[in-house]
């Protein structure tokens, strides 16, 4: 394995709070040294990154790679490198597969498939087997197989008294859980927010109260039980009142929130003319929702930015759009997507800092990684950006077998140029090693 | 004479005063062609269009049929039962291998919102929905409209009160845009719980009580009830709704003596409108019938740009 001399790069590193011009040697899959004034080994690869922002590998914890089961949809492979492509070194990937990764074997399974891809894949356990939100899953055992947290992501687990006993018990483990709060009776047969729009359209709408109430009913739980419980994919304004008031009691509750929340409203549904690609759960919310999520971001109530990366097949969103499946891909938008907006300064201290941190070690902290930081010993995962580059989003060119994205055409400032995993050049200049 | 410049009609929100002005307006010399003893015009000779109906019908897809027959075209009819639907073809897969015959025009009714979009961006055809969910049926907003503008010989301040299930009604949502942008004054009534979330958007008032909803109105419209509402829970019974909001002749008192009522059909007798008044010299409920027929071969002939007699 050659050593790697990164130099001349400005370093970003929230977790140690660095943010200056230094190199950096690797060896060995180790960060080895980050000083100024270092000189290359003879037998490095020396990458200038004069101009170049140097970051802690980027962690994507909400990911859905479809393998097994669906791997016409997406695979290890293929998700893994459309993650390189986006400067992600790092996936939690959930456990919605077929069969539903509710067991050890499922667990190994990830790992061994990944082993050696383009990115560290690590695998969420279902909360309950088989998603049924029925009985609890060997979150134990599975946790000792190596999986991170638990969810029933996709689902919610609508019988209190099981997330009750499923986050007390993950609590014995030192293990998170990872919530989809949606009341699935509010939300029954809907297929976008509920609002104007969707009365305007005529399509069933999923109202906010749908994911508040949930939402605050976890909280409350988590209050009587202790543990860690994770909110995935935050998209109302209540639900940022409610995890705000929360944190201020001093519970023990993290959040994460979706570029395609940040961004996008339920107009869109409307203004694309009923395209497929804005459907998603939790939905497209309105711009009040929208300037909530940001204001929850800024503040730090949003710990991280996740891509909820739902690939799905073309065919399978080239339908009617009831009969179209839920889900956006993300891995190979959010990166360049989020830079412009540091780079636009549409929001008002939203700092590149600020993003690398959410983006980095605010993953790595919830879901306890190892990673999400640069400095001498940390494993050697590093994302080298470029802040002028002009990307274009364009499906057609991704490493994802998918295809479902409602930003296609957008012209964005910023990329990531290279994705280093493991001391190992994983994406150079967009291209994906073999 | 005019055309219409769009390839598609797939809802009255996004056509103008002006269009539907020229549909009505053409819409009436094809009521005269309706009038004659032998209803056929060579117009649309040569020309070919798909009826498309994934959802059960009757008066609309034989009145799209007759104005067909009238203005000439070929056409030929699917059915849902019948269709790919259920032999999971897609549906832009079923259209385009019927385009690819020759086809110029679709008419379709489904029961997905945004369907007619769908297929309108899947397809060169022109596009006219006959129904989509709960989105929009503006061929039925355009031949209400016709109705009450032979009658009353105008649209602009009158007043039109529709009563019932709004929030999943497309005949409902085609008559509020259109109605509206030919200046009339709009009202609803119903239970809150067959409102549309954020019914302000519509720019109509909601009123729970008809008598208080009627006063000084031209029109009453009824909209049809289905069983499966009451089933999901959004009221109890429909004895209670047509006790609470059935159209009645001692409800409408308040309403102007020379009040038209209206229903889209089919009507469940004694639920939404009593049969009395249904059957009331004030019921144009077969007018509207008729006057479907002429708006859509007014709309066939204003799409396929028919050539001059």
């Amino acid at each position: 394995m050659k050593p790697i001399f990164i130099t001349g790069g400005r370093i970003i590193d929230p977790a140690s709070n660095f943010d200056d011009n230094a190199d950096i040697l690797i060896n060995e899959g180790i960060v080895e040294k980050v000083e100024k004034g270092l000189k290359p080994p003879s037998d490095a690869e020396v990458i200038d990154a004069a101009g170049l922002v140097v970051t802690p590998g980027l962690i994507d914890i909400h990911v859905h790679l479809r393998d097994p089961g669906q791997e016409y949809k997406e695979d290890i492979k293929s998700g893994t490198r459309a993650a390189a492509a986006g400067g992600f070194t790092a996936v939690a990937v959930m456990a919605n597969t077929e069969p539903v990764g509710d067991d050890p074997s499922m667990i190994h399974y990830t790992y061994e498939k990944a082993a050696g891809e383009a990115a560290r894949v690590y695998p969420l356990g279902a909360l309950t087997k088989g998603l049924e939100g029925k009985e609890m899953a060997e979150l134990g055992r599975m946790k000792n197989a190596g999986a991170v947290g638990f969810s029933d992501d996709g689902r919610p687990v609508v019988n209190g008294s099981i997330m009750r006993n499923a986050l007390h018990y993950a609590s014995g483990i030192n293990a998170p859980v990872i919530a989809h709060e949606e009341d699935p009776y509010l939300a029954a047969g809907g297929v976008m927010h509920e609002g104007a729009v969707s009365s305007v359209l005529g399509l069933k709408g999923m109202p906010s109260a749908a994911e508040e109430a949930m939402l605050a009913r976890d909280l409350l739980i988590l209050k009587l039980t202790g543990g860690h419980l994770h909110i995935a994919h935050v998209s109302t304004a209540g639900s940022v009142e409610l995890v705000r008031e929360a944190k201020a009691e001093g519970l023990n509750v993290t959040a994460e929130v979706t570029p395609h929340h940040l961004l996008l409203t339920d107009r869109l549904v409307k203004n694309s003319g009923y395209n497929t690609n804005t459907k998603v759960n939790p939905p497209l919310r309105t711009e009040l929702d929208r300037q909530a999520l940001w204001a929850g971001l800024l503040d730090d109530t949003i710990d991280a930015i996740a891509s909820d990366h739902a690939p799905h097949h073309p065919d399978d969103k080239d339908v009617e759009y009831d009969f179209a499946p839920f889900g956006i891909a993300g891995l190979e938008t959010t990166l360049p997507l989020m830079l412009d907006e540091v780079a636009s300064g549409r929001i008002k201290k939203f700092t590149l800092p600020l993003l690398v941190k959410k983006l980095t070690s605010a993953p790595a902290r919830i879901l306890n990684l190892p990673g999400g930081t640069i400095k001498a010993g940390s494993p050697a995962d590093l994302t080298i950006i470029d802040l002028k580059r002009e990307f274009i989003i364009n499906p057609e060119t991704w490493y994802s077998k998918s295809r479902n994205t409602p930003f296609t055409g957008k012209r964005l400032t910023g990329a990531p140029v290279y994705t280093i995993v493991d001391g190992l050049i994983k994406m150079k200049e967009g291209v994906v090693s073999e | 004479m005019q055309t219409l410049r769009r390839k598609d009609i797939l809802g009255l929100e996004e056509i103008s005063a002006e269009e539907i002005n020229l549909i009505l307006e053409t819409a009436r010399s094809m009521r005269e062609i309706m009038q004659r003893k032998i209803k056929k015009v060579p117009t649309l000779r040569g020309r070919s269009v798909l009826n498309l109906f994934y959802e059960p019908s009757t008066r609309t897809k034989a009145s799209f049929e007759l104005a067909q027959k009238y203005m000439s075209a070929d056409s030929v009819s699917v059915a849902g039962t019948s269709s790919s639907l259920v032999k999971g073809e897609t549906l832009k897969d079923t259209v385009r291998n019927v385009e690819i015959m020759g086809i110029e025009c679709v008419i379709m009714r489904h029961p997905v919102s945004g369907s007619s979009h769908y297929l309108a961006k899947n397809v060169e055809a022109s596009v006219i929905n006959a129904g989509d969910g709960m989105h929009e049926h503006p061929t039925q907003g355009l031949l209400d409209m016709f109705t009450i503008w032979e009658k009353k010989g105008r649209l602009e301040k009158l007043k039109i009160a529709i009563v019932g299930d709004i929030r999943h009604s497309r005949v409902a949502r085609s008559n509020l845009w259109g109605l509206q942008k030919m200046g009339a004054e709009v009202v609803v009534v119903g239970p809150p719980t067959l409102m549309p979330p954020d019914l302000a958007v519509f720019g109509v008032k909601h009123f729970v009580d008809i008598e208080e909803a009627v006063e000084n109105a031209d029109v009453v419209m009824a909209l049809r009830l289905q069983k499966e509402r009451q089933e999901s829970g959004l009221f109890p019974s429909m004895r209670e709704y047509a006790e609470l909001y059935g159209v009645t002749a001692q409800r409408i008192t308040r309403a102007k003596d020379d009040l038209l009522i209206m229903h889209p059909g089919p009507i469940n007798r004694g639920i939404e409108i009593s049969s009395e008044l249904a059957d009331s010299p004030q019921s144009v409920v077969l007018e509207q019938a008729a006057s479907g027929v002429a708006i859509r071969m007014a709309l066939l002939y204003l799409l396929l740009g028919g050539i001059k007699e």
